[in-house]
């Protein structure tokens, strides 16, 4: 029987792996996959909880929200890469500092 | 009655407020608008003095009071008192006031400022009838000051002339002397009865709630408002120079109306007045009613001579008011208004066609009020001298008229008074004296007008009586000279008893204390000195007449030579006793030199040591603060320096943004650990 740890040590490793892409790629795409893993952890947080938590459907139907909401995030994001990538050559993140200052 | 008495108030105001307004743009500069509205208060007063008669019931009295503001503590009440004093008044008031519209409109014809002119006229019937019909102490003594403007306004007509705005703001400033004494008597009595309306300050003074000093001080007080207006003795100065204004104005408020308005005033407060504030009044009327007549004596300009005639006549209603026969003052008061009313029309009317003739002769040197120029005029002028006769023959006392009836009762009520007490003999000198006088300058005025050769031809070729708009009023005032209007329904011209005498009550003194004579005690002395005051005011009258034709009629005796003989008494009644040059040293002058002393203190002193000195201190001192403290201290060092150390520590603080995204989701990474880590330990 696989209980609710199981989900929550495996959603905890998948939003410490997003975390960490989020935070150590330059590259901007990279970063956005980060972000998709962190919601994903999110997710399966969401639909354990829903099994073993009482949650009951809710959880589902927060799940399938936050997998729309990261179909649009992702389109948004990939138009500002893009953007960043027409304005400066690159897709560096670290290079889009010019609010220093 | 109440309500007609508002329109009657009210009437002359709306014909002031369209003639100031408008009244340049109506045809004829709107003077009918006045002459209308006047006329109109002039039926209406008719229709009261009828309903008069009919019910000829002398104690009928109407009051119609109302609340003007309350205060709370204090309620001030407006009212409007109509009895037979108050119908006989408006009757006079808009009957002299009619009569001087009409005439007005040919005498001021052509007059720069015409509609203005009628505008101050309205405005002061409206302010005189106010006084009469005021049932209140404060009511009287606004109409008061609004009659005092309005003169002020009219003797200051034509105010090109230095001579008439001089006259006019002497006028005005002589009679605020009084007034302040009259204001603190209302005061006085208001502080003591809480009222201002006649009734409760009577019922007040009856049940003794000021005592007999300060009402002495009171009644006084309130009497130098009389002192003032009435021209009284040594107040008069104001009104012989008020003859600058035009000559109609001059009948209107300066003979018939407002200068009675003191007498009215001392008329209606009669009860209130003490024993020894009477006395005093007695010799001011009577002092004044010789001491004028004196001057009038010498006078050259022919309403000079008027002036102080009225001086003196007001005189005698002071002192009837003070012997007590003070129904007779009133007496007095109308049938004088209407002769002298008269007599100023009459000297309008020689003045206007004196004036047409010079002007005629391209002459503008010459003086057309100088009776010295005048003389044989009567062919000429033959309404104006018939009118002008039996008016003066009306103000010397002579029997048939009207003057005769009234002055004697005064001389009765002062004899009869002198008869109670002894020692004011001085008074019955002082009326018969003036008797006398009045008589003789007044014939002299006629003599040196009227009769013998005319001083120059050519002048007196340009002569032609005066249009009829200016004859018919003097024919109505001449009439109503005539004993007849007075007695009636008696014919007795040689008693005053007649309709005004039974319906003009006279009232007891309200004085507590029963210090004052009786009405009924007054009377029956009257009645008994009647008989030899008649005879002798009559002999005197005609003493004075006889004196004057033999002077300047058949001139057997030389006016020169008496002058010549009596060099000082002649030369101080010439000079109008030098009072006039009296206030300019005594209190003029010496007020002007402290004046100019305070001036010079102020300026040269105070303003320039105290008050820059001042300026000076807080300049440096502003200097210092603003400059060393303000600027260099507070400015520089703690203002900027809040801003400096911002500026310093920005640019350190600076360093930590990095722009970088990933760098702040580190911060955002360590904040949110160390939250669990707090929280956890």
């Amino acid at each position: 029987m696989v209980d609710l740890n199981s989900y929550l040590i495996i959603g905890a490793v998948l939003f410490s792996l997003g975390l960490f892409g989020v935070i150590t790629r330059r590259n901007g795409v990279a970063v956005l996959m980060g972000v998709e893993l962190i919601l994903n952890a999110a997710n399966v947080n969401f639909v354990a909880f829903s099994r073993f938590g009482g949650m009951d459907l809710s959880g589902h139907v927060f799940s399938l929200f936050v997998i729309i909401l990261a179909a649009a995030e992702a389109a948004v994001a990939l138009a500002i890469i893009l953007n960043i990538f027409n304005n400066m050559g690159t897709i560096n993140i670290d290079e889009a500092d010019q609010l220093r200052q | 009655m109440v309500n007609y008495g508002i329109a009657i108030l009210l009437l002359p105001l709306i014909a002031f407020v369209v003639q100031i307004f408008v009244g340049k743009r109506l045809p004829r500069n709107g003077d009918w608008v006045s002459v209308g509205a006047v006329a109109l208060t002039l039926c209406m007063s008719l229709a009261m003095f009828g309903v008069m008669l009919v019910k000829y019931d002398p104690e009928f009295s109407v009051d119609g009071t109302w609340t003007w503001f309350d205060l709370g503590a204090l309620e001030v009440q407006m009212g409007i008192l109509i009895d037979n004093v108050t119908i006989v008044m408006l009757l006079v008031v808009s009957l002299v006031s009619t009569l001087v519209h009409v005439y007005s409109t040919t005498y001021m014809e052509g007059d720069v400022r015409y509609s203005r002119y009628f505008a101050f006229l309205s405005l002061f019937t409206f302010s005189m009838n106010g006084i009469v019909l005021a049932n209140n102490l404060l009511g009287i003594y606004i109409f008061w000051e609004l009659v005092g403007i309005s003169s002020y306004l009219l003797i200051g007509h034509w105010f090109e002339k230095d001579s008439a705005s001089d006259a006019a703001k002497k006028a005005f400033l002589v009679n605020r002397v009084g007034d302040i004494g009259m204001f603190i008597g209302i005061m006085l009595f208001f502080t003591a009865t809480g009222s201002f309306l006649f009734r409760d300050v009577f019922a007040g003074v009856e049940s003794g709630l000021l005592s007999t000093e300060i009402l002495t001080v009171a009644g006084l007080c309130l009497f130098a408002g009389a002192i003032g207006k009435s021209a009284q003795f040594p107040l008069h100065v104001w009104l012989p120079d008020a003859m600058e204004g035009p000559t109609p104005v001059s009948a209107l408020i300066h003979a018939a109306t407002m200068v009675a308005a003191g007498v009215y005033l001392s008329f209606r407060l009669f009860p209130i007045f003490t024993p020894t504030a009477l006395t005093i009044i007695a010799y001011i009327g009577g002092f004044t009613a010789i001491f004028a007549a004196i001057i009038a004596v010498t006078q050259n300009d022919i309403k000079k001579v008027l002036a102080y005639s009225t001086v003196s006549q007001l005189g005698y209603m002071i002192l009837a008011v003070g012997v007590g026969a003070y129904t007779y003052g009133l007496f007095h008061l109308v049938t004088h208004a209407a002769f002298k009313a008269g007599l100023f029309l009459c000297s309008g009317s020689v003045i206007h066609a004196m004036h047409h003739a010079y002007h005629e002769l391209h002459d503008h040197e010459s003086d057309p009020q100088d009776m010295r120029n005048m003389g044989g005029m009567r062919d000429k002028m033959k309404t104006t001298y018939l009118t002008m006769l039996i008016c003066t023959v009306a103000l010397s006392g002579v029997p048939f008229t009207s003057g005769f009836l009234s002055k004697d009762a005064i001389l009765a009520g002062t004899l009869s008074f002198t008869q109670h007490h002894p020692e004011h003999f001085l008074l019955v000198l002082f009326g018969f004296g003036a008797a006398f006088l009045t008589a003789f300058y007044m014939f002299r005025l006629i003599f040196m007008t009227f009769y013998g050769e005319p001083v120059r031809r050519e002048v007196y070729d340009n002569i032609h009586e005066s249009p009829s708009a200016m004859t018919a009023p003097l024919v109505a005032l001449a009439t109503l000279s005539f004993f007849l209007f007075f007695t009636l329904p008696y014919f007795n011209p040689f008693s005053d008893h007649g309709w005004f005498t039974v319906l003009i009550d006279s009232r007891d003194s309200v004085v507590p204390g029963h210090l004052n004579l009786t009405a009924h005690e007054i009377a029956e002395g009257m009645h008994h000195a009647h008989t030899p005051a008649m005879l002798l005011s009559i002999l005197i009258a005609f003493s004075g007449i006889g004196l004057a034709v033999l002077m300047y009629l058949q001139k057997r005796i030389s006016a020169d030579d008496i002058a010549a003989k009596l060099a000082l008494p002649y030369k101080l009644s010439l000079n109008k006793f030098f009072v006039d040059e009296t206030y300019q040293r005594y209190l003029i002058d010496p007020s002007l030199a402290l004046a100019r002393m305070i001036a010079f203190f102020d300026w040269e002193i105070y303003d320039k040591y105290i008050v820059n000195g001042f300026g000076k201190v807080t300049e440096k001192f502003s200097r210092l603060v603003g400059i060393r403290w303000d600027y260099d201290i507070l400015d520089q060092q703690i203002v900027d320096g809040v801003g400096r150390s911002t500026s310093f520590f920005g640019a350190g603080l600076r360093l930590i943004q990095t722009g970088k995204v990933q760098n702040y989701l580190v911060w955002v990474l360590t904040g949110v650990i160390m939250i669990y880590v707090f929280q956890a330990i």
